[in-house]
């Protein structure tokens, strides 16, 4: 199907095809592009592999090796699970992303489901509303949400409430995305159909759509999770004050006033948490694919 | 049979505005009055006791003196803040070569060139997407220490080591491209992908040279996927204060975001972060309409 398969089968079936010179064959393996790709990949992995590897060091520094040890995630003094506030920022961190899951989960799917069933002028605009917080910078939105909660909302306090309305704001807009896609792909026909056999509409959407939308519903909120886990800007506008530090706004204020491998640590079980969250919307969107030749991740790539 | 169709219908119709009710509640609330706030406190003429601007609820009582000053002091070249802006477009521009240079490469590879692998380099590329973005910057404060890694391999080549953490511009674009190609490399991937191979296989066969089927083929079939990768790396990083921080925490090398960080949440002068937020918005608004269009346009090409 790709080039490359056709060049090998050109190369196995007809061996006495005329010799061109290596940099004039069009067919010839793409030996530099392979090359560049590789060395992409070490260098945008690596260094975080190397970051991983010293939160399991056996001893204070960062940056040389002194043999291999579990001390800095749990049990010693000055570990994640010992320090109050490398312990705090995880409880919080994990709170909230279970929080925004529950929040904005259902508010995206009712929001998808409306915007792509219903078709008026009104819900052109509020699309339009809905894809904004996608394309808008996390400085824009992070002040924006800080500015309205300092002087206009004031019941709500900047804290995990705050937060919780900022995450939920900026996540909204992904649940919409993964799960239109899927309703475009269903179609409308299996509630035309049960509804011609006598369900309701609100039946037809209980008993036939939210089962088909499951996998795109699991995976948008896993993704929700993750997305709530890695956030850094909108919440630092909003966590207010240090006892509500999520783990990246911990990580932001330490790493560079001389901190311990316990930092690595703290990123390491963050990296660990959001990959679980991905590797399950992952077998969510597999699911959701079977028997169509789109694989999950080029669904995955196809959001960008 | 017609009127129970029509019945059916109505409540049909009133269903899907009820179902995207509370999300679009949600964004007017949490997304399209927060960026009123943002303009509520830039054009406040009043202050609290404690210097605070008092925000202007009322457009009638707007005062547009410290958005004109913010503006003629960003642009102007004797203003306050016209070498911060200039420093930032530089950085960007720098960075965003980087992004070309290592993305196109890459995403033109995994796209067309991968093979078997393909599944593999996507999965590898996708990656860092998902790694949250402050701990792949504290991996690079590790490996960039006095006595880190870099050092120690730059010192094996005979190179004295370097201080790379303490306001060096060289660093923070490095930095930003590093942080941002992953999501520069997934739109262009994604478009790349959609190119007709037979195309590029016709070029071919007709005897075109791969540059010259690259420079007239593919690079013109791109551009649009290669536009859209460059505003989705841009909008974020105008906008970026974190990487700044960490990787160099120099008021040399301060960006427009660290400059907003500071005034909003730092000190009392909150409208002029406001309108310093309002002017980033005006410069990137342009790039975000174009983006709209863009996609808009490639989804109504892509349902054709």
């Amino acid at each position: 199907m790709t080039v490359t398969e056709r060049a090998s089968v050109g190369k196995t079936a007809v061996p006495t095809r005329r010799r061109v010179l290596p940099w004039r064959n069009p067919w010839r393996r793409p030996y530099m592009l392979a090359t560049i790709t590789w060395i992409y990949i070490l260098w945008s992995l690596v260094p975080v592999l190397v970051a991983v590897q010293f939160s399991f060091n056996d001893g204070r520094s960062r940056s040389t090796w002194q043999g291999f040890s579990h001390q800095w995630y749990c049990c010693s003094e000055g570990s994640v699970f010992e320090d109050p506030s490398m312990f705090a920022s995880l409880r919080n961190s994990l709170i909230l992303g279970i929080a925004t899951v529950i929040v904005a989960t259902p508010l995206g799917v009712a929001l998808a489901m409306g915007l792509t069933r219903w078709r008026s002028r009104a819900s052109t605009v509020a699309n339009g509303i809905a894809l904004v917080p996608l394309v808008t910078p996390e400085i824009v939105v992070g002040s924006a949400l800080y500015l309205v909660v300092v002087n206009l909302y004031q019941f709500v306090p900047l804290g995990r409430p705050a937060m919780l309305l900022g995450h939920v704001t900026f996540t909204v807009s992904y649940v919409l995305v993964i799960v239109r896609s899927r309703l475009l792909s269903i179609g409308g026909e299996y509630e035309e159909a049960a509804r011609d056999l006598g369900a309701n509409s609100l039946q037809a959407i209980r008993t036939i759509l939210l089962p088909l939308l499951m996998p795109a519903v699991f995976a948008s909120a896993m993704i929700v999770f993750a997305t709530s886990l890695d956030d850094f800007v909108v919440s630092q506008f909003l966590f207010g004050s240090a006892e509500n530090a999520t783990v990246p706004i911990l990580l932001y204020n330490a790493v560079r006033a001389s901190p311990t491998p316990a930092l690595n640590a703290l990123a390491s079980i963050l990296l660990a948490g959001t990959f679980l969250a991905l590797v399950l919307a992952y077998l969510g969107l597999r699911v959701r694919r079977r028997g169509g030749d789109e694989s999950a991740l080029e669904t995955l790539a196809d959001w960008g | 049979m017609p009127d129970e169709a029509s019945g059916q219908d109505r409540t049909t119709r009133r269903l899907w505005p009820a179902l995207a009710l509370p999300g679009t509640f949600w964004l007017i609330a949490l997304f399209v009055v927060p960026f009123y706030a943002v303009m509520a406190v830039a054009f406040s003429g009043r202050i609290n006791i404690f210097n605070e601007p008092i925000p202007a609820w009322n457009p009638l009582n707007w005062e547009f003196t410290t958005f004109t000053t913010a503006v003629t002091d960003s642009f102007t070249p004797s203003g306050v803040y016209h070498e911060v802006w200039v420093r930032t477009a530089i950085y960007l521009f720098w960075a965003l070569v980087i992004c070309v240079a290592i993305g196109y490469p890459v995403a033109y590879y995994a796209a067309r060139m991968a093979g078997k692998q393909r599944g593999l380099v996507l999965a590898l590329i996708l990656a860092p997407w998902w790694i949250n973005y402050i701990t792949r910057m504290l991996a690079w404060v590790n490996l960039l220490q006095d006595d880190g890694y870099v050092n120690k391999a730059l010192g094996l080549f005979g190179i004295p080591a370097h201080s790379w953490l303490s306001g060096s511009s060289f660093t923070v674009v490095w930095a930003l491209a590093y942080g941002y190609v992953p999501f520069f490399i997934i739109p262009l991937f994604a478009s790349l992908d959609r190119i007709d191979g037979r195309l590029l296989e016709a070029s071919r066969d007709l005897g075109v040279g791969s540059v010259r089927t690259f420079l007239q083929v593919t690079l013109p079939l791109s551009r649009m996927g290669l536009i859209t990768a460059l505003v989705i790396t841009a909008l974020p990083m105008a906008g970026d204060y974190y990487t700044n921080t960490i990787v160099s925490g120099s008021p040399n090398t301060n960006m427009v975001g660290n400059q907003i960080e500071l005034f909003l949440l730092e000190g009392p002068q909150k409208n002029i972060g406001a309108s310093l937020v309002l002017v980033l918005s005006l410069v990137l608004m342009f790039f975000m309409f174009y983006y709209l269009i863009l996609t808009q346009r490639a989804s109504r090409e892509a349902t054709r």
